[in-house]
């Protein structure tokens, strides 16, 4: 695992994350990425807001119209 | 003591919740009603197993998530040669610039709680869902929604481990791009 990532695999890699655990190198790598990228921080939160959003999704038909 | 029929009528109850439950990961409405009838058949059968269980939503969405996985397979191997030609992400290419930087940052929302609140969010959310691939949605659903491994998910679907994060990785990327076209972002747009 190459230590400075660029955008595509940092989002890559933040995304596995939420499959399978990350190596040693690859966490390093991506937390040294999203300290100096924001729109991948951005990214790596949006994807556990949608994690979230999604497993409420079948709970989410409570009322139609509020 | 409670008699046969209260149980039947508690777990009737719960059929509109198992449905949706059913069809947000198969798509199918028929489908769908298959496998949540075969479900509760399955729950009056094992009436015993509930006995001691406080939370029956609980119990039955377990009946119900193996159920929906047995017609998943079915699914996959009826078109398994139709879907193996799903586009290639051609559109994620155009995130990133050639040297695999953002093309364009994504902007960070505002108050995504409050989505969660909001019924009218999550119906922006099945759309984005409906307009994913369908064996990229099949993988991403069974993922989030029924919260599966990826092993499991790989081996249902008959794809690699690789495969299957590119797939989720390729499913997340579209569903970003299009809560923040259709909701998030449109919401109120932070320019920075």
């Amino acid at each position: 695992m190459k230590l400075m990532l660029t955008c595509r695999e940092a989002t890559r890699l933040a995304s596995e994350g939420l499959d399978r655990e990350l190596g040693f190198g690859e966490r390093v790598a991506l937390r040294m990425h999203l300290a100096i990228c924001r729109g991948c921080t951005t990214f790596d939160r949006q994807m556990k807001f949608l994690r979230e959003a999604v497993t409420r999704l079948a709970d989410s038909e409570r009322s139609p119209e509020s | 003591m409670k008699s046969p029929d209260d149980f039947r009528s508690r777990i009737e109850q719960q059929r509109p919740y198992l449905l949706r439950y059913a069809r947000l990961q198969l798509r199918d409405r028929d489908a769908a009603e298959d496998a949540v009838q075969e479900t509760l058949l399955a729950a009056l059968r094992g009436e015993a197993g509930v006995a001691g269980r406080s939370d029956l939503r609980t119990w039955l969405t377990g009946i119900l998530k193996h159920k929906i996985v047995d017609a998943v397979r079915r699914a996959s191997r009826d078109s398994a040669v139709s879907l193996d030609a799903e586009d290639e992400a051609g559109e994620l290419h155009e995130l990133f610039d050639a040297r695999g930087h953002w093309a364009a940052r994504p902007t960070s929302w505002d108050h995504p709680d409050a989505a969660l609140e909001q019924a009218q969010f999550f119906a922006v959310l099945e759309t984005c869902l409906q307009q994913l691939p369908v064996k990229t949605a099949r993988a991403f659903m069974m993922r989030e929604h029924m919260g599966l491994d990826t092993e499991d998910i790989c081996k249902e679907l008959g794809i690699t481990a690789t495969n299957c994060w590119v797939m989720l990785y390729r499913a997340r990327m579209a569903l970003r791009l299009c809560l923040e076209g259709r909701w998030l972002g449109a919401q109120e747009p932070p320019r920075k």
